[in-house]
């Protein structure tokens, strides 16, 4: 089974702080990571891969840096990494950034599946791997927490939904995008490592992959980011302290007035 | 498609999400929403409404919640959603009506289906918004959403493509009203064709109303310090004298198996946003507060003066929740 995965480097969002004081964002010192929930797509392909065979190919689009990221990969015990990058891809929003992988997809040439994780934890659009879907032409299955099995060219999982789950079949090739509840990330091997101490991460440009600039980056973009603010504060918060009765009696009755009990 | 003659694009649809023929609420948030828009700029409001037979009646509801016309797309092979079909059909009906906006549901269909169709009509779809505006010269949408788990907010606008599409987040706007007495017209669709890659082989309803969390109007939820996996005893009774309300988890109790997974409220559980979120034992690490800061009021209880969820707590109480908690119930039982 050959599959790919696609992964996002982000910043680790548990790790920023916000000053009270500015009611900004502490973002010097914060670390890159490799978004948890692709994490989850890594051990899911890993794990296929030990059951059927075949190879796990990651493919990430961003800056330079993310070279880390994909050596992260390869110590995790991926066989092959891409790294595509060029100046005409910065700025790009879903809708150019699907467009970006799908081309680098094409060019990786045959496969069964690609897995990415559900959604990634700075953006939160979970809008990429859909969107891969569509400009691969390929079937989707969102949400897997869990693959049953392959056979016979088709792959049966379980995809969560509001208060439940399907049980979903798709014949490959398809994509499907995986919540944490599918697996526990493996930890890096040593020998793993060591692979990723000596590798030589490849990069692909915007014409290696035969991609229109006018279609990727900030140019491909339909959205523009108008502006950007920090969250209103409440301001009619209310300190409670003392007795736990007299506290209990105020809270309730707060409550009350404000309708929400 | 996208690009091009925007000025051809007119009116407003929503995505009439249906599951088991029942429209969901937050389709009916949705046409609040899109009312309110169209009082600031008049626009006509559609939906479109696909799924199984019989849907005739959720029609003629949906016009009197405001809905001007329905687009109804009825056939056995759609009761249930299948990305492929509705892609499909979604895509059609925008190449042929040229909608100016088009809302969706920020739910686990809306953001499986529209992004799909956001590629193919080559327009801007922005995600989980929690605010939409517009801009009453040139009908700009203003697209309002956290990001950075929750630590920023952005407006997007998505000014030379159309439809501008966006995702909503369930339960942040307020609902429209009926009126039974609203005019509008059905229009029914038959579908080119309908194309079924993936199958669905079985639907397990698993959850009971105590973790249905995204349609809660109260959740309780507990944190580290509680303690111990047997103390979410006191958590649920908590919920059960606030009249059932669903029980909500912070990641450091799922991580230590106190409770299962589908309570965890955060961004790597569930985004929430109900009228009351009583935080217990909670400190507030940032993944937690960007699952919940949406809620209407916050109740906090927590020992530590200094703990980061008093910053968006409505009501925080510095005290110890095994005494405060079993003093609330009581208080809510003499109500």
């Amino acid at each position: 089974m050959n599959i790919i995965v696609c992964i996002k480097q982000v910043p680790d969002t548990n790790e920023v702080k916000i000053d009270r004081e500015t009611n900004t964002l502490i973002r010097k010192g914060v670390p890159s990571i490799i978004n948890p929930f692709d994490e989850n797509a890594i051990e899911a392909a890993l794990q296929l891969k030990e059951q059927y065979g075949g190879k796990v190919t990651v493919v990430s689009m961003g800056p330079p840096q993310v070279e880390t990221a994909l050596k992260d990969a390869i110590a995790l015990g991926v066989d092959e990494v891409v790294l595509v990058t060029d100046r005409v891809f910065a700025g790009a929003d879903t809708w150019a950034t699907s467009y970006t992988l799908s081309k680098a997809i094409d060019k990786l040439g045959a496969f069964d599946l690609i897995i990415c994780g559900k959604q990634a934890i700075d953006g939160d659009t979970a809008q990429v791997g859909p969107g891969i879907a569509e400009f691969l032409k390929l079937p989707i299955v969102t949400y897997v927490r869990k693959v049953v099995e392959q056979k016979d060219g088709s792959l049966i999982m379980e995809k969560e939904f509001e208060d439940g789950y399907e049980v979903m079949k798709t014949p490959l090739p398809a994509v499907i995008t995986v919540t944490k509840e599918i697996n526990v990330p493996r930890l890096p091997s040593l020998k793993g490592k060591m692979k990723a101490k000596t590798i030589q991460v490849p990069t692909w440009s915007a014409a290696d992959i035969g991609a229109d600039p006018e279609s990727a980056g900030l140019k491909g973009s339909p959205t523009k980011v108008m502006k950007i603010f920090n969250p209103p504060v409440r301001t009619d918060r209310e300190k409670l302290e003392g007795e736990a009765v007299l506290i209990a009696t105020t809270l309730v009755a707060r409550l009350k007035e404000r309708k929400v009990i | 498609m996208g690009k091009g003659n925007i000025s051809a694009y007119k009116g407003i649809w929503i995505f009439g999400e249906q599951r088991g023929g029942v429209v969901q609420e937050v389709v009916y948030e949705l046409l609040g929403e899109a009312g309110r828009l169209a009082q600031k700029r008049p626009n006509e409001i559609s939906v479109v409404l696909i799924g199984g037979e019989g849907l005739q009646k959720a029609a003629q509801e949906l016009i009197a919640y405001g809905a001007e016309k329905v687009y109804l797309v009825e056939d056995s092979r759609l009761a249930e959603f299948n990305s492929d079909p509705y892609a499909d059909i979604m895509t059609e009906l925008i190449d042929q009506y040229k909608p100016e906006i088009v809302l969706t549901g920020a739910t686990t269909i809306g953001r499986t289906l529209i992004p799909r169709v956001a590629i193919r009509v080559y327009s801007g779809l922005t995600a989980d918004c929690t605010s939409l505006d517009i801009d009453t010269e040139k009908g700009l949408l203003l697209q309002t959403r956290p990001a950075f788990g929750g630590n920023i907010m952005a407006t997007i606008i998505c000014p030379d493509f159309r439809p501008q599409m966006a995702t909503v987040r369930h339960k942040v706007m307020k609902p429209a009203v009926k009126d039974a007495s609203r005019k509008g017209q059905i229009i029914k669709i038959t579908p080119k064709a309908i194309r079924l890659r993936t199958e669905i082989l079985k639907v397990v309803h698993e959850m009971q109303n105590q973790v249905n969390l995204g349609d809660a109007d109260i959740i309780v939820s507990g944190g580290r310090g509680i303690g111990a996996a047997e103390n979410f005893k006191l958590i649920h009774d908590l919920a059960s004298a606030l009249g059932g309300a669903a029980v909500g988890a912070s990641r450091a109790t799922v991580d230590a198996g106190w409770i299962p997974h589908y309570h965890q409220v955060g961004q790597t559980g569930k985004t929430v946003c109900p009228k009351l979120y009583v935080a217990c034992g909670i400190s507030g690490q940032i993944q937690h507060l960007a699952g919940m800061q949406g809620s209407e009021v916050i109740v906090a209880i927590n020992k530590d003066p200094d703990a980061p969820v008093f910053d968006i707590a409505t009501y925080g109480v510095v005290g110890d929740l095994f005494e405060v908690i079993p003093q609330m119930i009581k208080e809510l039982k003499n109500k």
